[in-house]
């Protein structure tokens, strides 16, 4: 269970986070919606410690982990696995290397156990025989799912995912979906999103929270978020931008008509 | 104070009390035995083995240069065959390990700071922190350890290739005559100047490997953050060393003196 209580974040003078309150029952999932650089990100890097709110408690299995120096949070750490938004694979290592990065640290396996877990877990995210691959030499998507492979392989109680399916085209968001969604009812995970991708939120979230001037704006299933008939809420499904925000529609920037083209 | 000298005297300080808990960290870490020794033994492969050209081309030429530039001098007061003495005192002492380190500051302490400089700005330390793995473990004390052992090694290298470069030029080159030359050189150098310059040697180590991890690990944002941080890993190292050695050299003579 992750419970968060008045967590407030401040970068310098600029507010990121205010008074946030939310709790994720265990084996729930849950999708974090809003706009980019609202946030979200850095909420979601509050659950596992990497960052430390000013105010406020982030509460794992009951346990308070604000506060607690980087040793302490290594433990709670084991119980997360998280894909990152770049993927953040080690660029010196193979894929394999990647992947059984967590089981070299932390388990006690023989070289065949390790080989065998990474082989099961590239399966799972569908890149089997790419142990021996750099990064470098991986697509986006490719580089995602290794990201997977590497937070599954240990068999996490919590998965987190920043950003899981920027930056990719819809067919392969589509087959991140699917493993998000695999590795939900598979393991069993909670699973926390971060994204602002509609179709992700819609498919993969049994609650969606809409994260806005610093709050939780709105929360309710997917149903009922994209039922919404708040104007906010409506604005960032729809994804239309603010009235502002279109120069190109003022005066200034509008055609003289006589240099309109002409009409047949 | 003006404002800008202001800050950056705090900035200054503030530096200097991040390095010195990086290296309490580091320490705490060692003492865990946290870290992996095939981690070691390929940063002091990275280190020790990768420098090599730099280490024996700096030792060779500085051995030849103060070998000629001492027999210029001293040949004026009839005392030719002393001048590998100074070369082998100096060596030992001062220029060996001095010279090994800002070679090594400059080829090693950058790419460190641009390596776990690049991990930073790409979420790569925030990956290895959420693989429940502490980066001082990973990143930091296995170059620590390699530094520490490496550089006293290479500047023993530096040392040996610095006297022999000296005595071929002396005796081959300016015609001295060879007994005398090494007899007076095993004569004045005594261990004592050779356990000065491993002391600096493994000193200068370890603020190479502290200054190089530390600037990598507080990098800016960005292509322009990591090429700051590397050039700061440099500059700082090397100053660092500087100054280090003038106070080691003040206590280490003053100790050696009261023996």
């Amino acid at each position: 269970m992750i419970e968060v209580r008045h967590l407030q974040k401040s970068f310098g003078e600029q507010t990121v986070l205010d008074d946030i309150n939310f709790r994720i029952e265990t084996g729930e999932s849950v999708v974090i919606i809003g706009r980019s650089g609202g946030g979200k990100s850095v909420l979601l890097k509050h659950l596992i410690g990497l960052l430390q709110p000013d105010s406020g408690e982030v509460l794992i299995d009951g346990e308070n982990i604000v506060g607690m120096d980087e040793r302490q949070l290594l433990r709670v750490r084991r119980k997360f696995g998280m894909v990152f938004q770049g993927a953040a694979l080690f660029d010196s290592m193979t894929v394999a290397e990647n992947v059984a990065f967590g089981l070299r640290r932390h388990e006690h396996l023989t070289e065949a156990e390790i080989a065998a877990r990474v082989a099961k877990a590239l399966d799972v995210v569908d890149l089997p025989g790419t142990e021996d691959k750099n990064p470098a030499e991986l697509s986006g998507g490719m580089r995602k799912r290794v990201g997977l492979a590497r937070a599954i392989i240990y068999r996490p109680q919590f998965m987190l995912y920043d950003e899981p399916t920027t930056g990719l085209d819809p067919i392969v968001s589509d087959s991140i979906d699917q493993l998000m969604m695999r590795v939900r009812d598979r393991l069993k995970v909670t699973t926390v999103v971060v994204t602002h991708d509609m179709r992700t939120a819609r498919r993969v979230g049994q609650r969606v929270m809409m994260l806005h001037e610093k709050k939780i704006y709105a929360s309710g299933t997917p149903e009922e978020i994209f039922a919404s008939q708040d104007a906010v809420v409506r604005q960032f499904i729809d994804g239309v931008a603010d009235a502002k925000e279109n120069l190109f529609q003022t005066e200034r920037f509008t055609r003289p008509a006589a240099s309109s083209p002409r009409q047949p | 104070m003006n404002p800008l000298a202001n800050r950056r005297v705090h900035e200054t300080l503030t530096g200097l009390g991040q390095i010195t808990l990086l290296a309490r960290d580091a320490f705490a870490s060692l003492l865990r035995l946290r870290m992996a020794w095939h981690d070691v033994l390929f940063q002091m492969y990275f280190i020790g083995v990768k420098s090599q050209t730099v280490v024996l081309i700096t030792g060779a030429f500085t051995g030849m240069v103060l070998g000629a530039q001492t027999y210029f001098q001293f040949h004026k007061i009839k005392m030719d065959t002393a001048s590998l003495a100074v070369v082998g005192v100096s060596m030992c002492s001062e220029l060996g390990p001095v010279l090994t380190a800002l070679m090594v500051a400059g080829r090693v302490g950058g790419a460190m700071a641009a390596e776990i400089g690049t991990m930073r700005v790409t979420e790569q330390i925030d990956a290895l922190r959420a693989l429940a793995t502490h980066p001082v473990d990973y990143l930091v004390v296995p170059r620590l350890v390699a530094s520490h052992i490496v550089l006293p090694l290479l500047t023993v290298e530096a040392i040996v290739v610095g006297i022999g470069a000296g005595y071929l030029v002396g005796v081959y080159l300016l015609g001295i005559d060879p007994t005398y030359l090494w007899y007076n050189m095993l004569h004045f150098t005594h261990d004592v100047d050779l356990m000065i310059g491993l002391i600096k040697a493994f000193i200068f180590g370890g603020i190479i490997a502290l200054v190089g991890c530390h600037k990598g690990m507080t990098c800016g944002l960005g292509a322009q953050g990591v090429g700051q941080a590397t050039r700061e890993a440099v500059v700082y190292a090397s100053i660092s060393i500087l100054i280090t050695n003038f106070f080691l050299t003040l206590v280490m003579g003053k100790l050696v003196g009261q023996l």
